[in-house]
């Protein structure tokens, strides 16, 4: 398999740990893969993004118009990194934006509406409501399993549910092991119902 | 056993697998994690710490690569900078056990404050430099530079960039065999002790050794060259290899030359590749070291060959090289099509500017507000320093008016106050930057008599680089439970005379600290001491009643915090990211901010 998935979010959103999942899965699944990250001080609430490259791969960053799917924690990052998707690719991503402090400070509202408008006349999108989607666990934190599983349900992942899910238990801390995974099947319905 | 790991990972494990006895370094990105790694795998026998800074660790590791051990120290490149007093005099003095130091560039720059080039460092130490391409080369190439650091008796560099230091590939990883055996010292004070005599005789031999590295480099086998189309040729180096194999790998025809040894210059291979070579370009970061090199050969021999690059502007100066950056040059330069094309974007509206902030709840941001609400309307100068605390300088706080390099906030506030006897000159250090270079301004601010206020940022860790231990957390690499040497007791030994500790998170006793400073003349210190988010669990949440908030927007006006947003217009706080530090609520002037714990 040759795959180019990028994860994109705000520093301390959770996006190395889905990152680090899916290069783990596609390992197991036999494939070669190499990946990237950013780290330091862009971390503190900057924007981030996680590069996975499965199969044949040189860069360690994904080449613009190379990404498959996009997988993204906010839509304006996702807007942001548009410039990675295939023409055919497809983005996932979170519908509740991630205020910066610039915007909090100015009087500029963004609301994140008008970026996914936006994805909408640029590529195949389906967009995931963390909120809505995390309510039943108390905490967005786990959000990053939660599209990891709207990833597989679109089949577009191309790795098996199974190999994901034995990948999530290795690398959560044991008591939160049960919610992740109810958190990663109410992201696998959501992104099955797009399938069809 | 295979391991996914990061480009950092292989280089710690390639230094396990090449029997390494020593390792010592300073955090700093994109380095940090080659410490970080050996600390997780099995490493019986060798001595692994953070020494105090790239100085102290390199001379802790000179003496042992005196004694025949294997020795590796690890720095990013401004590092390098603290480290190159001992290194320009051990290159001319040598070493008996291999000796690699890692020093790890950071084109963009993406976390650092400069763009300089290890590369030209090791051309200017005289000493043999490395270039992994990728974190497999890296993890083959460390134990190499091991190799040629014994043949050739002096330290060698090893240079990776972010996009090595930081990618993850899987590696085959053998480190069983566990660390080397080694003589001993062997006392020789003709050898060991520098002297002018001995640096002369040295440089002598040190100029004509580094001739046959170059031949020696010639045959090394990550010295490579693709492709057989002979009349225009591309070389690179580092990762930037890998952006211009991204490309060429659809046209393997075209001749691809990669130098992972910039120094000593790999002059025969490189005249034996470009034979019937009339155009050549250079694809590598930071300085166009090769690309001098090349012009330089070409001098040398009268070839008739062009050389592009940085020099003639094809490829920029400045920033890292990218992909499609890489492929755009030289589809240009070979006359080849760029297949690569993206989504129409010319369209796109304006996203939110994300600069990097202090986190909610980060106890830097009371430090930082207390001084600037007891300064208000007096004259000040804020001087801050490397770490997480550099983010002080954004907006609202808006509280570093300057920052150079790591401790010399402590000195130039000692500098202001010289040229502005009126102000008050405040340090903002935090605490490990303290130990690592902080002290020594602090003797100079006592024994030059002046007035200034340091402000001690004492978070526990070393925050930005991801959370090492240092000298006053008291644990160390060895795992070992240490005594925590004391700023205040470093600081009341040195002399000065106002030491106020403080909970930076506590407003008013933080205002009346700066405040008492202020008034007195003389070197004062104020430790703000609360830990670092990150290492400490949430005490709760802070909740606005809307009841009484009159939506004035001061706390959000005022500190900034990413955990105060507006919804509709609305003061709320974000219960994700909150912490409940509870500042907000020390400074809502209608106490409409509670909740705390």
């Amino acid at each position: 398999m040759n795959k180019d998935i990028m994860i994109c979010g705000v520093g301390g959103q959770g996006t190395v740990l889905a990152s680090k999942i899916i290069a783990a899965a596609a390992m197991d699944e036999g494939n070669a893969v190499h990946s990237a990250e950013t780290i330091g001080m862009a971390q503190r609430g900057g924007s981030v993004t996680s590069h996975v490259r499965v199969g044949e791969a040189y860069s360690p960053l994904i080449p613009y118009g190379s990404a498959d799917l996009i997988i993204s924690f906010e839509p304006a990052e996702a807007v942001r990194n548009l410039i990675y998707l295939k023409k055919d690719g497809i983005v996932i991503t979170n519908s509740v934006p991630t205020k910066p402090v610039t915007a909090s400070i100015s009087a500029s509202e963004y609301n994140g509406v008008e970026m996914v408008n936006y994805l909408n006349t640029k590529c195949k999108v389906i967009t995931v409501n963390s909120d809505d989607v995390c309510s039943e666990f108390g905490s967005n934190k786990f959000f990053n399993i939660a599209i990891l599983g709207v990833a597989v349900g679109s089949g577009r992942l191309g790795i098996s549910k199974e190999t994901i899910l034995k990948e999530i238990e290795a690398r959560v801390p044991a008591k939160f092991i049960e919610v992740n995974k109810a958190a990663f099947e109410a992201g696998l319905k959501i992104g099955e119902s797009y399938e069809a | 056993m295979k391991q996914y790991v990061m480009g950092n990972g292989a280089i710690a494990l390639g230094a396990l697998a090449a029997g390494v006895n020593l390792i010592s370094g300073y955090p700093g990105t994109p380095s940090s994690e080659i410490i970080e790694t050996v600390h997780k795998f099995p490493h019986e026998g060798v001595h692994l710490e953070w020494s105090v800074n790239e100085k102290a660790a390199l001379e802790v590791a000179a003496s042992a690569a005196y004694s025949g051990a294997r020795t590796l120290v690890t720095m990013k490149q401004v590092g390098l900078n603290v480290a190159s007093d001992p290194l320009m005099s051990l290159a001319y003095v040598g070493v008996k056990g291999g000796m690699v130091i890692v020093s790890a560039d950071d084109p963009g720059p993406i976390s650092s404050q400069t763009e300089q080039d290890t590369r030209r460092f090791a051309d200017f130490c005289r000493i043999p430099v490395f270039d992994p391409s990728s974190p497999e080369e890296a993890y083959e190439m460390i134990q190499d530079a091991f190799e040629y650091s014994e043949k050739y008796q002096t330290p060698v560099l090893f240079r990776p960039t972010t996009r090595v230091c930081h990618a993850y590939a899987s590696i085959d990883v053998d480190i069983s065999n566990g660390p080397k055996s080694y003589e001993g010292f062997v006392k020789d004070s003709s050898k060991w002790v520098i002297f002018p005599r001995l640096s002369y005789a040295n440089h002598g031999k040190i100029e004509a050794r580094n001739v046959t590295i170059g031949e020696d480099f010639s045959t090394y086998r990550y010295n490579t060259s693709e492709g057989t189309n002979s009349t225009k040729a591309v070389i690179a180096s580092g990762v930037s290899y890998e952006y211009a194999k991204e490309f060429m790998k659809s046209y393997p025809d075209y001749k691809l030359i990669k130098i992972s040894t910039a120094f000593p210059f790999p002059e025969p291979f490189v005249l034996k590749e470009l034979e019937g070579v009339s155009e050549v370009i250079c694809i590598e970061e930071l300085s166009p070291y090769i690309e001098e090199q090349l012009l330089r050969v070409v001098g040398k021999h009268h070839l008739a060959l062009n050389v592009s690059g940085k020099l003639n502007g094809l490829v920029p100066h400045n920033g890292e090289n990218s992909a499609n950056q890489v492929a755009n040059i030289l589809s240009s330069f070979l006359g080849l099509e760029n297949n690569a094309q993206s989504i129409d974007l010319s369209d796109m509206p304006s996203l939110p500017v994300r600069p990097p902030v202090l986190c909610a709840g980060c106890p830097h941001r009371g430090s930082f507000y207390a001084v600037k609400v007891a300064m208000k309307g007096k004259k000040a100068f804020y001087c801050g320093d490397i770490g997480c605390y550099t983010l002080g300088n954004a907006m609202p706080l808006d509280m570093v008016d300057t920052c150079l390099c790591m401790g010399s906030g402590v000195t130039m506030a000692q500098g202001f106050n010289w040229t502005h006897e009126d102000a008050q000159c405040f340090a903002f250090i935090g605490d490990s930057t303290f130990f690592a270079s902080g002290i020594t301004g602090v003797v100079n601010a006592v024994y030059n008599d002046a007035n200034m206020i340091l402000c001690v940022l004492d978070n526990s860790t070393t925050a930005m680089t991801g959370h090492q231990p240092h000298p006053g957390t008291g644990i160390n690499l060895m795992d070992n439970i240490v005594d925590k040497v004391d700023i205040t007791k470093v600081l009341e030994g040195l002399g000065v005379k106002k030491i106020i500790t403080v909970d930076p998170l506590n407003l008013k006793a933080s205002v009346d600290a700066v405040n008492e400073c202020a008034s007195i003349k003389g070197v004062k210190a104020i430790i703000f001491k609360s830990p670092c988010i990150a290492i400490t669990k949430p005490t709760g949440k802070m909740t606005v009643d809307s009841d009484k908030c009159i939506n004035c927007k001061k706390c959000i006006r005022e500190i900034g915090c990413p955990a105060l947003i507006t919804i509709d217009g609305n003061v709320t706080i974000d219960t994700n990211l909150c912490t409940g530090c509870g500042l907000c609520s020390q400074l809502c002037p209608t106490e409409a901010i509670g909740g705390k714990k």
